[in-house]
């Protein structure tokens, strides 16, 4: 079993050393359009120049995505995907690459539902999540999975989650928010590993036509408690921002953008799409060359 | 770190995204500073007795007592509050709270239509914006709650994604939150949601079994055997089972069976499993890979797959039992609590008058059912035309 967090060090001080800008993890949800073309799509992402990947598990109720997410969440779900389809996903990326990062992102009751739950009276709620998440950490560190996010569960439920997880050599990734206070960030901050997630802004994931206003003081209030990683997602969809939040974070997360490019792209383009989207987003290829 | 979770056993908490937790301990602090002043509690009895009507009637049902031959019924008479079921008490309870907090908007999500209209009455009475949240679905079932929001003032936003009701409304609402949480109160409508709102929704409801417990000593001199209320969310059974916790007195649930168990329904105790929906560790309707299914019912407002976390521990704990009751059934309890004492209660309420109708004949005339008669059935009158007309053909 590697180190915790092992592949995130290891990805995150390499990049420093070469000085090339921030590392992409682009987010892929999935099972979108549908399970077969997965793996095709995560092999062109790292032709492209992905570092690694965040890994979207559908589900039927995600109440921080916007739409873009909501559809392809509901058009891979339609089209049969499950958890294992996003283990496929990892697996073949660890396969092409296996030093890339590769990170689990979804919501708690796909998680859950791949144990079982003993509602055990003097449980407390995050303790009661933490059993039940067994099952997934065993599937997710044979598949190849160094991390996961977990978007509806805050640090204050989190110890049980972040055990059990660690125990099978998985980091439990955190978000933070603009919202966030310090107190907040504090308890992030102690119990973090591999990289801290930062929301970018006040809302839920899309493109936006600008990085948030305020986000450097946002990474500024963090990085004065915490030396763990940072990495940047919500509104990224542009090399611009790449750019922009590479001056203050080693890694950005691009998600929508990158989803909404495989819902336009001809049946036929969607590898070519993601693979020439993600040359554009890393650098490797000019938006003015894009034809 | 040390904040209270809001913990009904395994189930509750906090299971909402990081943007949110914030705000729910600043709601947490303010729910807690406003319970400690008088003047709060005092502005709020006052217009619950003054622009609500409270409190409500406890109605004996003596036409309705001698046809089933057995048990005393007794009604809680939330249908007679002002605009017409309980969620009132809830919503101006909150509204007083976002006015504390000096959050100018507020939002909310609404399945039948009576939390969005009591949401929308209680920020027309304080000059608050208003955006209600509500499945594209429920929109058609139930225009004239639409048309009467607007009337008030507020505006009605229909939700496409999902199954179109109030599961989805509830997402939307929350991205609301999430996106515009420094000015915006949530008013979640029902004992469901992160901590604190299941709390908040709970002491707001309360009035319900607290009157109705004093009025029932001051009539018949002794608790009720058995106290009946439906739970989609469970708000209005909570309101009532939880100042009866302590006493020997017998509590039921009642679900939504829809179309069957075996069909689509919206049975969440009865029929589904622990999970975690809507920021809370409760049971929820879910398919073997996580996924919420949706749930069917004919009352809108029972149409949800989870259930308030208290009512989960309740369960588990054996203090209340949870049944469920179909559409059908439901409709013969509507017609029969109108044929025999007059009173046309809203098809969720129906639900818990067709459970009593089913116990109460095995019981002794000195027995009593005291039942939570949540909301009037006008704004049903046109869905159960037309489920009695296709039932007859």
């Amino acid at each position: 079993m590697p180190e915790l967090g092992q592949r995130y060090r290891t990805a995150f001080a390499a990049s420093a050393e070469r000085g090339d800008g921030p590392l992409l993890f682009p987010f892929l949800t999935a099972g979108f359009p549908t399970p077969a073309e997965t793996p095709d799509l995560v092999r062109a992402a790292l032709r492209g120049g992905a570092a690694g990947f965040e890994i979207g598990v559908p589900f039927s109720d995600p109440l921080a995505d916007g739409p873009v997410h909501q559809d392809a969440y509901n058009v891979a779900l339609s089209a049969g995907a499950t958890l294992e389809t996003a283990l496929e996903a990892v697996r073949v990326a660890r396969e092409a690459s296996p030093d890339a990062p590769l990170t689990l992102m979804g919501y708690l009751n796909p998680f859950l539902a791949c144990g079982s739950a003993s509602d055990d009276a003097v449980q407390a709620p995050g303790a009661a999540v933490g059993e039940p998440l067994e099952a997934l950490a065993r599937r997710a560190a044979e598949a190849g999975v160094d991390g996961v996010i977990i978007v509806d569960l805050p640090v204050d439920e989190s110890d049980a989650a972040r055990e059990v997880l660690a125990r099978h050599g998985i980091c439990l990734v955190y978000l933070l928010a603009p919202t966030s206070t310090q107190e907040r960030i504090d308890a992030v901050a102690q119990r973090a590993s591999g990289f801290i997630y930062l929301v970018s802004l006040t809302g839920v994931t899309g493109a936006r036509e600008q990085v948030a206003q305020d986000f450097a003081a946002f990474v500024r209030r963090v990085q004065a408690r915490t030396d763990t990683p940072l990495a940047v997602g919500f509104g990224i969809s542009r090399r611009e921002h790449v750019l922009e939040v590479g001056k203050l974070v080693p890694a950005a997360i691009i998600g929508s953008a990158l989803t909404a490019t495989i819902g336009s792209a001809p049946p036929d383009g969607r590898a070519a799409a993601v693979e020439r989207y993600l040359e554009v987003a890393t650098g490797r290829r000019s938006e003015e060359t894009d034809e | 770190m040390t904040r209270e979770s809001g913990a009904f056993g395994p189930f509750g908490g906090q299971f909402a995204p990081e943007t949110l937790m914030p705000a729910l301990a600043e709601l947490e602090d303010a729910w807690a500073d406003a319970q400690a002043d008088p003047d709060f509690r005092a502005e709020l009895d006052g217009l619950l007795r003054d622009y609500v009507g409270r409190e409500t009637p406890l109605t004996h049902a003596p036409r309705l007592s001698e046809q089933l031959g057995g048990a005393q019924i007794w009604l809680k008479r939330e249908d007679l509050a002002h605009t017409g079921a309980h969620k009132i008490n809830n919503a101006l309870g909150q509204v007083l709270l976002a006015r504390r907090m000096g959050k100018p908007r507020i939002i909310a999500e609404t399945g039948a239509g009576q939390h969005g209209v009591a949401t929308a009455t209680a920020c027309a009475r304080f000059g608050i914006e208003c955006i209600v949240y509500m499945g594209e679905e429920d929109v058609r079932r139930q225009a004239l709650n639409v048309f009467r929001m607007n009337l008030l003032g507020t505006e009605v936003v229909p939700v496409k994604s999902g199954a179109r009701t109030l599961k989805d409304a509830i997402n939307e609402a929350i991205r609301d939150w999430v996106t515009n949480v420094r000015n915006t109160h949530y008013l979640i409508g029902s004992a469901i949601g992160p901590h604190p709102y299941p709390l908040i929704v709970r002491e707001l409801q309360s009035c319900i079994g607290n009157e109705a417990k004093r009025q029932l000593e001051e009539k018949i001199g002794k608790l009720p055997d058995v106290a009946i209320a439906c739970v989609g969310g469970g708000s209005n059974a909570i309101g009532l089972f939880h100042p009866l916790i302590d006493d020997h007195v017998r509590l039921i649930g009642v679900e939504a069976a829809g179309e069957g168990l075996n069909a689509r329904h919206a049975a969440t105790l009865s029929a589904g499993a622990p999970g975690v929906l809507h920021g809370t560790r409760t049971y929820v309707l879910q398919d073997e890979h996580g996924q919420i299914t949706e749930a069917h019912s004919i009352s809108a407002g029972l149409d949800y797959p989870g259930v308030g976390p208290e009512h989960a521990w309740l369960m588990l704990t054996e203090r209340a039992e949870y049944v469920s009751v179909t559409d059908d059934e439901a409709l013969d309890g509507l017609k029969l609590l109108s044929e025999t004492e007059g009173i046309i209660p809203a098809l969720e309420t129906a639900h818990a008058i067709a459970y009593a109708s089913r116990i109460a004949p095995t019981m002794s005339p000195d027995e009593t059912i005291l039942i939570g008669l949540s909301g009037r059935g006008d704004k049903d009158v046109e869905i159960v035309r037309d489920a009695l007309a296709s039932r007859e053909r």
